[in-house]
């Protein structure tokens, strides 16, 4: 319960801090934390434009793509307070319903009909697939380093239950940094998109959302914020000790959520993004780089045979 | 040393030249002399064009000989009647021209590989909708077509890109212009007044103003027959510079914004503008329109201003030189200029290419170095070539000319030539049934003027060729066999005027 409450707090400012970050960074004056706050208001004010061509897939995907993060965002837990759903297996269905999610809106874009928007679908649904496997890697090791299937339970049983604190902050550390990519990978943001362009052709979400208008981009755009803070979220649950306090969790929880939202702002300001045909290579990285902490965990847990020195 | 020869006449960037001097051959000649011209790749065409005179049509070509440093006239007399060979066949870098002839007089060729609408002018019987153009197309379902524009999307010009696809890898790609077509040469000729055409020639692309404006003055001034002072010289060379320094600044600043470098894209967008700032305190516009008039100018050079440009420049140069190297050097900068829209030595020769697209693959083009007028002339420019013809090298030959305009005007600050008398030649008469020929490098390279006037020294025909007729084609070129995700930074790799073109 507590959990939703902090991660929809976070998605208010997330992307604000973002914004921040970077015109800080470029010395520009910059627009005030709330303004992406102020647009996404601003357009949900407005009615939505429909073309003639799109039917009711169209109509529909907005709110169902805003649905679907609502309900991700249940399944996380603060550290051992399990969020609103919660059952064996969970992060399994916190990874489809997001994809639910992402179906519709590549469903949506084809249904424009618009040349730009198949391009960017079919990108879209190509990066997002090759994210999956991290995922997995990532939820997967921690499920057979802590013998637990449920979001709560592994983060409950990752730090003080039999495993060395050196092994399980190491491998929580990857795994955050690795979570956080893949949020960035999964929100179309550098270095894989970049979300400030004009130029169609080289957009991967923002071009798949150029029909939207008004309430729907509004929903749109506020997905987009609560797709940071749950992934964010994620990271940080791999923090929390179990027992701590309330507002000692909610500190990690907020801490790690301003260290993501400063470090994609960093990353935004200081490089050129990718080329598109590079981007496969960079979702691979983060794929291979989920091994480690996959051996880690069988190393941890003696699956591989040896018994280890911890 | 050159040969000399009966069936063309040589004449020098500003010159003047009476018609009667320019030899007329029979097609067949005229067209294997041009395209023979351009073997060796150390000419090319400035301008290429026909003359109504009764039924006939008088055809013109200019070739710019770089080596030695003139324009090479010849001429022909053709019907429309009868269908002729094209001389784009034999050399492509004659197509817009011919595409020019084809659409206003309804010349018929047999052989022009590529016979398509140009501008769609008003005025033409039988003439072809905008939205009629041929395409080329494709069959099958293996490919797809992309379709941008005309509406751009930063809402800059309008323009129509057909890309042919297959995935995200570009197979072809047909620029189809003409929405911007304003009559800009017919409107030389009716407009009499010397200040309406002053400001027409700033108007042809806003981005080239002095450009274009010093062209047009350059032009006039040959036909009057009268030669500019050194203070009308140095105004006008230092508002050219200025120029290329403004856009060129803007132009890496894009690049950085479309690479998604925020910090290259913020800091060099800053520093376009105390450039073109400096340029209003002195002419009163930032685009440096009302600055450059024939025979005159409103805006003598004084000591107070270079003064204050010395200052701006000491600020300038710094910031430039950090950001230029810092963005220069970045490894993820790089990953996507370097080996992105290669054109090759051979595609720039045989299309025609001038500019910073030509300089970046080692062919020798400006105007500047090769057929310098007014200040140029005191000494010698040495432009900057890089071999390989990418997009870092077009973006890197931009920062390379920021240094050396910038070098280039602190020189010539430092000695300030005293003002001339203003010369008012709206009434002076221009030399009779003569054409007139000017070539001055804009910051996007050759721009060519021509006019050709009556037996009472009237305009008659007015050409102009922006830099962007033949570059158009070679952005095609391009972004063949690249990522469609990469024909932006292509694009503003280029930055082409689409008026330039429309005219």
């Amino acid at each position: 319960m507590e959990s939703i409450i902090l991660i929809v707090t976070a998605s208010l400012f997330f992307t604000g801090i973002v914004i921040r970050v970077k015109s800080i960074a470029a010395g520009r004056k910059g627009p005030g934390i709330l303004q992406p706050l102020r647009d996404i208001l601003r357009n949900m004010k407005k009615g939505s434009v429909y073309s003639e061509t799109s039917g009711l897939i169209f109509r529909i995907a907005p709110s169902i793509y805003a649905g679907t993060l609502l309900t991700a965002a249940l399944c996380i837990p603060l550290g051992d307070r399990p969020g609103i759903l919660s059952f064996q297996w969970d992060f399994v269905f916190f990874v489809y319903t997001l994809a639910l999610g992402k179906f519709l809106m590549v469903v949506a874009a084809l249904d424009t009909g618009s040349s730009f928007e198949g391009m960017g679908a079919s990108r879209e649904a190509f990066f997002s697939m090759l994210m999956e496997p991290a995922v997995f890697m990532v939820m997967g090791s921690f499920a057979i380093l802590t013998g637990k299937t449920s979001f709560s339970e592994i983060f409950a049983a990752l730090h003080g239950s039999g495993i060395s604190n050196a092994v399980s902050y190491t491998m929580a550390v990857l795994s955050a940094i690795l979570i956080m990519l893949v949020g960035m990978v999964e929100n179309s943001r550098m270095p894989v998109d970049d979300p400030k362009t004009h130029l169609e052709l080289t957009m991967i979400h923002e071009v798949m959302i150029l029909d939207n208008s008004g309430f729907d981009l509004g929903l749109i755009m506020y997905s987009s914020c609560l797709k940071f803070a749950v992934f964010g979220g994620v990271a940080a649950g791999l923090f929390m000790k179990p027992g701590a306090g309330f507002f000692a969790d909610a500190a990690i929880f907020f801490l790690v959520q301003f260290c993501y939202a400063v470090f994609t702002g960093f990353m935004e300001s200081f490089m050129a993004r990718f080329r598109m045909k590079n981007n496969p290579q960079f979702i691979y990285t983060i794929t291979a780089a989920t091994l480690l902490i996959f051996i880690g965990a069988v190393h941890a847990t003696g699956i591989a045979g040896g018994k280890m020195p911890w | 040393m050159i040969e000399k020869r009966k069936d063309i006449v040589r004449i020098k960037n500003c010159e003047t030249v009476k018609l009667n001097r320019i030899p007329v051959l029979d097609y067949d000649s005229f067209v294997d002399l041009n395209s023979f011209f351009l073997k060796d790749g150390t000419k090319h065409v400035s301008h290429f064009f026909a003359f109504p005179s009764g039924k006939k049509l008088r055809l013109f070509s200019l070739i710019a000989d770089d080596i030695a440093g003139d324009i090479i006239c010849s001429s022909s007399i053709i019907s429309t009647e009868k269908p002729l060979p094209s001389v784009t066949a034999l050399h492509h870098s004659f197509h817009p021209f011919e595409r020019d002839i084809h659409e206003k007089f309804g010349v018929q060729y047999t052989d022009h590989p590529w016979l398509k609408p140009l501008r769609f002018p008003a005025g033409i019987k039988d003439k072809k909708k905008i939205a009629d153009y041929p395409f080329y197309l494709f069959e099958g379902e293996d490919l797809h077509e992309v379709g941008v524009g005309p509406i751009h999307a930063g809402v800059i010009e309008p323009g129509h890109f057909r890309f042919i696809c297959n995935g995200e890898k570009v197979l072809h790609l047909e620029i189809q212009l003409g929405y911007q077509h304003r009559g800009v040469e017919e409107l030389f000729v009716t407009k009499k007044r010397l200040l309406e055409r002053i400001i027409l020639s700033e108007s042809i692309a806003g981005d080239t103003t002095n450009g274009h404006a010093t062209a047009f003055s350059l032009l006039y001034e040959s036909l009057c027959g009268f030669k500019a002072g050194e203070h009308l010289s140095f105004v006008r060379t230092l508002a050219l510079e200025l120029e290329r320094m403004a856009i060129h600044t803007g132009d890496l600043s894009a690049l950085a914004g479309d690479v998604a470098y925020q910090l290259g894209n913020a800091v060099l967008g800053r520093l376009r503008t105390p450039i073109i700032n400096y340029t209003q305190s002195w002419g009163g516009n930032r685009l440096g329109r009302g600055l450059i008039r024939p025979g005159r100018t409103n805006f003598p050079y004084t000591a107070e201003l270079a003064e204050s440009l010395d200052k701006i420049f000491n600020e300038y140069e710094p910031h430039f030189a950090e950001m230029a190297d810092a963005l220069f050097a970045r490894p993820s900068v790089q990953a996507r200029f370097e080996k992105t829209g290669v054109l090759s030595k051979e595609d720039i020769l045989s299309m025609g290419a001038v500019g910073t697209p030509a300089r970046s693959t080692g062919v020798k083009r400006d105007i500047r170095s090769t057929h310098p007028h007014g200040y140029y002339l005191s000494f010698k420019h040495e432009p900057v070539l890089l071999p390989q013809g990418d997009v870092y090298a077009r973006a890197y030959i931009r920062g390379r000319e920021i240094r050396q305009s910038m070098s280039l005007i602190r020189k010539m600050i430092a000695s300030i030539p005293a003002a001339d008398k203003n010369v008012d030649l709206s009434d002076k008469k221009c030399a009779a049934e003569s054409l007139s020929v000017s070539l001055v490098e804009g910051w996007r390279g050759e721009i060519c003027h021509a006019a050709i006037t009556d037996k009472s020294g009237n305009i008659a025909l007015y050409k102009i060729k922006d830099p962007s007729m033949h570059n158009w084609f070679a952005l095609a070129m391009a972004v063949r066999g690249e990522e469609i995700s990469d024909f932006p930074l292509c694009n503003k790799s280029f930055n082409l005027s689409y008026c330039g073109h429309d005219l």
